[in-house]
């Protein structure tokens, strides 16, 4: 079992992993704050997860794309794209904008909440592999904005005057924002929180 | 006592490490401590070789290091250079130096610089279909939003894709240099290495590579699309950030910070 810089009374730096005694409140070396653990970061990370939620909604109700040919004009959220996509025979191409766009960010929402939950709650699933959870969450996170990307390029150079053009619909700046919110919801978590319960599990079950 | 052969390593007090009889706490036996196993083999006296579980809190704070992920309090031994230790709890990479690093990064980071400003003013991307042709550079790729309401969108586009990956490389090169030269650090070295390493998951620059990957196959069927030189830049500029990546170990650098 290992021994917590708390357990000894010590607190370590999330920024340059400098060990302190418990009373410092800011790290001299990096100039971080310091908190052994931060129980207060739950709810920052519930606020940018509600906020991320909420931005997923508009990102899915209205158009990403808008195409427009010489004959029709089209304005697509992102999951008709897709299924635009699936219609002409690229389910290659379909399957990874769903997967992209649609499963990782409800994933995402799913691991964070569960994560949050499993800390204030207590869970099933071993320190460990709740660990391993989070560092998919964290590193996934960033690229969901591949799309907003993919948008961009296609809206820059698709602009062949009356043959096609493509313009950005408003959702990509609620996709945008979802994506930054959930990244910064992962970031706010204290992941020392997940191991502490493995260590000390009366002082928790008491607390919940 | 678990000491390793090459003194990696120490173990405070490890009174209490291993109760079972037939553990060897005087590790004299080099073909066992080399692991730094005792010899009776118990799974509990399994020491990582770089990193000594803390047992009791006696040695100096500035000898010991918190793992930031999950908080495991370790007395860091002699780590040579290639070597690296991890975290045992959650494996998290903790320790990692390498030689001649801080040249090298500098070296990657000048590089990247380079590719990074050259390639805003170089065709990114063109696109070329019934006899019309478009080609646009980063600059305008990240403009495709200004369009209303979305202006913001655009700034921040701009920002992940060039803005951050840049400033991170610049705030390296300010920590880096004069440490390289062994030369007290620059005033605020300290606040620039943290903020470079905050913004490190918000710099997007291999994402958006990706993304013109994307883009690629979404318009395969559609039209020809010819990839520009910034295009070749920036996919170099993405290998040089990894390779510089592999090359930071951020205990030297706090380290050397701390001097």
């Amino acid at each position: 079992m290992s021994v917590t810089a708390r357990d000894k009374g010590l607190v370590g730096c999330r920024h340059c992993a400098r060990v302190w005694p418990m009373e410092k409140t800011r790290c001299d070396r990096c100039g971080a704050r310091l908190i052994s653990r931060d129980r207060a970061s739950l709810q920052k990370v519930w606020a940018w997860w509600l906020a991320g939620v909420m931005a997923y909604i508009p990102a899915n109700v209205y158009p990403m794309l808008k195409t427009r040919t010489l004959f029709s004009t089209q304005e697509d959220t992102i999951i008709a794209g897709a299924f635009e996509l699936a219609k002409y025979g690229s389910y290659g191409v379909a399957a990874i904008i769903l997967i992209a766009s649609v499963l990782i960010p409800l994933a995402k929402f799913f691991a964070i909440a569960y994560l949050a939950l499993s800390v204030s709650r207590g869970a099933t699933m071993p320190a460990r592999r709740r660990f391993v959870l989070y560092e998919v969450i964290e590193y996934i996170g960033r690229w969901s904005m591949i799309d907003v990307f993919v948008v961009a390029i296609l809206s820059a150079i698709v602009q062949l005057s009356v043959a096609a053009a493509i313009n950005p619909g408003i959702a990509a700046i609620a996709f945008a924002l979802s994506v930054i919110f959930t990244m910064l919801a992962a970031q706010s978590f204290d992941s020392r929180l997940i191991w502490d319960r493995i260590d000390t599990p009366e002082e928790d079950s008491a607390r919940g | 006592m678990l000491s390793g052969q090459r003194n990696v390593a120490r173990v405070i007090a490890s009174s209490s490490h291993c109760d079972l009889p037939g553990h060897d706490t005087s590790s004299q036996n080099p073909k066992n401590n080399m692991a730094g196993i005792c010899s009776a083999g118990h799974c509990c006296c399994r020491a990582n070789p770089y990193l000594a579980i803390m047992e009791t809190p006696t040695p100096p704070l500035d000898e010991l290091i918190a793992c930031p992920h999950c908080d495991a309090l370790y007395h860091v031994g002699t780590i040579k250079k290639g070597e690296r230790a991890k975290c045992e709890r959650c494996h998290a990479k903790l320790i990692a130096p390498r030689k001649a690093a801080g040249a090298h990064i500098i070296a990657l980071a000048l590089a990247s610089v380079v590719l990074v400003v050259a390639a805003l003013f170089l065709p990114f991307i063109g696109i070329s279909r019934l006899g019309f042709s478009n080609q646009a550079t980063i600059l305008e790729i990240a403009w495709a939003f200004s369009g209303g309401p979305m202006l913001v969108l655009s700034l921040a586009t701009l920002g992940l894709i060039v803005g951050l990956p840049l400033m991170r490389l610049l705030l390296t090169l300010y920590t880096l240099i004069p440490l390289v030269r062994d030369r007290p650090p620059w005033p605020g070295a300290a606040r620039a290495f943290r903020l470079s390493e905050q913004l490190k998951p918000w710099s997007m620059a291999e994402i958006f590579v990706i993304g013109c990957a994307v883009s690629l196959v979404k318009l395969g069927d559609l039209a020809r699309i010819e990839l520009g030189p910034a295009f070749f830049m920036f996919a170099v500029l993405v290998v040089l950030l990894v390779i510089q990546d592999t090359f930071m170990d951020r205990w030297s650098v706090w380290k050397a910070l701390e001097k």
